[in-house]
């Protein structure tokens, strides 16, 4: 796997390409802002969805437990699985109980982390994912780069061209109208044939033992409404308390994403319909392990909205594929440590810490400073060495005004003499493209010491 | 009021102007200014690096060079941030305490602690101000674009009172610039470009000079600048309060 400053300098080769996806990003982040300038207690907004969301984590096992017993009351069979093996290996099994062959499935991040189509279609079972972003992904057979937008690293015309390989469609000239259509009705077939639908869920409420799906395109509603088996896979962290405390999720979610007032489809499930099996999977896969990192357990309050990767000056120039991880950008840099924190070490460093995120955050994780704390542990735990002595020099340089002074004189009189070949050689990353600072004459200090000290 | 001018070690060693520049604007605001000639830096850089465990020798040498001054002024909104956020690693004494709460950044301290003076400055060109991270998010001189609330900005009613001066605004008005720190290195592909962006926005815009209150940000603008020979100047926001041409 790259690292992400590889990825991100392979990526940025092709700068039209990331001026492309800057504006395209920037423009849903441009949406949120003027959607929640509308909003004029937006600011409490968040802090009460923070705050509910605290409480929610601060007494999971209690909520989880009240949802659990609640949605058996109505019906729902609840499974708890404590890894992706366990999630994919329920699903399956309730798969297999059908005797069911295709499913169809709405956009989850959670299959996605567990990998469920990869171990489906390897026991034969034909999946398709529903949403058109999620389908086009899939037939490009990638990953999605984005957790609400997952093709948006397409451009209309490669879709084009992956329809016409993989659906037989007309050359469209990247016609949106086109090609949706040409999903649509391809998409259409698999509905009307799955055996099963599964669907992710958005929010789940502890005193009904319902839960709520949200999508733009009515998906997962169709594929539910279809099919005689529905599954619903959920993060353990999905949970709000009450019924009551949804309006305040569902208000901040669309418009934290897309700019949208409120989602399309903002779908209740509450108990399987008559001959419908309806099932939920409570997924930890990491979860108690973040709860238990007291610097770190506020992110499992996100509600995935996919407003820190839109706004993030470097998600945006560098795709959400350079992150190497399900769930991309700067949520993804504080989460994704905790499950391999060697492979995704380079993550909590792809940051300037400008904090764009952490203040369009709807619940108010701060990202920013998680990325910070993160730095630290990784160093702690898998230290670049290179780095780690650089930084133990300049620390005991920052100790020593006479040290300091000593070397800062002798650094500057040599950047004065040396030549420029060397100054700019290859192992100065900082040359490649930006000079250097002029050398001043004298510095602050010694400026100073002539023309102030003693001198009052 | 005793207070002591802090100037990163960047600021020392590669802009004395700047610091010159902060100390005559203090100066001329009435301020009498104390320079400790045993200060260093601030920490951030092995800190930002994932190594803070380092920085504890920098931070009980502020600690020690500050402790008896009623405010510490500096010109970088980064290095303000980091010793009132991040210096948590060492013991939280009556002194430290006092020294993260009275650390101020130039304009915060100009327009909040001395009540927004009078500047007499006059500088009569386009200026596009870079509003630099750690200082509008980090330490909310200014409302975000990310936020719902009233707009200000310290930096801008400062510049605003400066005779002469157009105010250019900008496409993208709070983006971040891309020097963050080491990343500035380990990541000089995407720094570069975000520094690329920031400079086209206040190129297309009819900047003459660009300005911020964070030399660092305006070192990575500068040397983009530099290199690329583009038709603008860049001057720290000292520099401009400070000047009366």
């Amino acid at each position: 796997m790259l690292t992400h400053p590889e990825a991100a300098a392979s990526f940025n080769k092709d700068e039209d390409r990331v001026n492309w996806h800057d504006k395209s990003l920037w423009f849903v982040r441009n949406k949120r802002d003027l959607a929640v300038n509308k909003i004029p207690k937006w600011e409490a907004l968040r802090e009460t969805a923070s705050q509910i969301k605290f409480n929610v984590l601060s007494n999971l096992d209690t909520y989880l437990e009240e949802f659990e017993g609640k949605a058996k009351a109505n019906g729902i069979q609840v499974h708890w699985a404590v890894d992706g093996d366990e999630h994919n290996r329920i699903v399956k099994s309730i798969l297999d109980k059908h005797q069911a062959k295709k499913m169809v499935k709405s956009k989850s991040m959670l299959t996605e982390e567990c990998h469920l189509n990869p171990y489906l279609e390897k026991h034969g079972i034909e999946v398709v994912d529903t949403d058109l972003g999620e389908r086009i992904v899939q037939l490009a057979k990638e990953p999605p780069s984005h957790i609400v937008m997952p093709a948006i690293h397409k451009k209309k015309e490669e879709i084009d061209e992956l329809f016409q390989e993989t659906m037989g469609t007309e050359p469209a000239n990247g016609d949106p109208q086109y090609l949706t259509n040409a999903a649509r009705e391809d998409l259409r077939e698999k509905f009307l044939n799955a055996d099963v639908a599964l669907t992710g869920v958005n929010f789940a409420i502890a005193d009904t033992g319902g839960f709520v799906v949200c999508t733009n395109e009515g998906n997962a509603d169709m594929g539910v409404h279809l099919a005689p088996v529905h599954i619903a896979c959920m993060g353990m962290e999905k949970l709000i308390p009450k019924l009551e405390h949804l309006g305040v999720f569902l208000r901040l979610l669309a418009r934290s994403a897309t700019g949208q007032s409120i989602t399309t489809y903002s779908s209740h499930f509450v108990k399987p319909r008559e001959g419908q099996e309806m099932h939920i999977v409570i997924v930890d896969n990491g979860r108690t392990e973040q709860l238990a990192r007291k610097d770190f357990l506020n992110s499992l309050k996100c509600i995935r909205c996919g407003a820190c990767m839109n706004t993030c000056p470097i998600y945006r120039r560098s795709g959400g594929h350079s992150y190497g991880s399900v769930v991309p950008g700067p949520i993804g840099s504080i989460l994704s440590p905790n499950t391999d924190m060697k492979k995704f070490s380079t993550l909590p460093f792809a940051s300037t810490l400008c904090g764009s995120c952490s203040d369009v955050c709807p619940v108010k994780i701060d990202i920013h400073s998680q990325l910070y704390k993160w730095r630290q542990v990784i160093m702690k735990e898998h230290p670049d060495k290179l780095k780690k002595a650089a930084m133990q020099v300049n620390g005991k340089v920052f100790k020593y005004p006479w040290l300091y002074d000593f070397l800062g004189g002798f650094a500057r009189k040599a950047l004065k003499i040396m030549p420029k070949g060397i100054i700019y050689s290859k192992l100065n990353a900082w040359g490649k493209q930006r000079d250097l600072p002029e050398v001043p004459e004298t510095n602050f200090k010694s400026w100073y010491k002539k023309n102030r000290r003693n001198n009052g | 009021m005793k207070v002591a001018l802090f100037i990163p070690c960047y600021i020392d060693q590669f802009y004395p102007n700047v610091g010159i520049a902060t100390l005559e604007l203090l100066e001329k605001l009435g301020v009498e200014v104390d320079y400790p000639e045993q200060q260093t830096c601030c920490g951030q850089p092995m800190a930002n690096s994932g190594f803070e465990c380092y920085s504890k020798g920098s931070y009980e040498l502020f600690v020690k060079n500050f402790k008896n001054y009623d405010y510490i002024v500096s010109p970088s909104g980064s290095c303000v941030y980091h010793v009132r956020h991040h210096f948590n690693i060492i013991d939280q004494s009556a002194e430290v305490v006092h020294i993260r709460d009275k650390t101020y950044e130039l304009c915060d301290f100009i327009v909040n602690v001395l009540g927004n003076p009078q500047l007499k400055a006059s500088f009569s060109k386009k200026v596009g101000l870079h509003q630099s991270c750690h200082g509008l998010r980090g330490l909310r001189l200014g409302q975000c674009s990310e936020r719902v609330g009233e707009p200000f900005s310290f930096a801008e009613s400062l510049l605003k009172q400066v005779e002469g001066i157009e105010l250019i605004a900008l496409g993208r008005k709070d983006e971040c610039c891309g020097f963050g720190g080491t990343f500035a290195v380990s990541e000089e592909a995407i720094s570069v470009k975000m520094g690329k962006d920031r400079l086209a926005d206040h190129l297309e815009h009819g900047v003459e000079v660009l300005t911020g209150g964070d030399m660092s940000c305006l070192m990575h603008l500068g040397g983009l600048v530099k290199r690329g020979n583009q038709p603008i100047e860049v001057k720290h926001i000292a520099e401009i309060l400070n000047s009366s041409c």
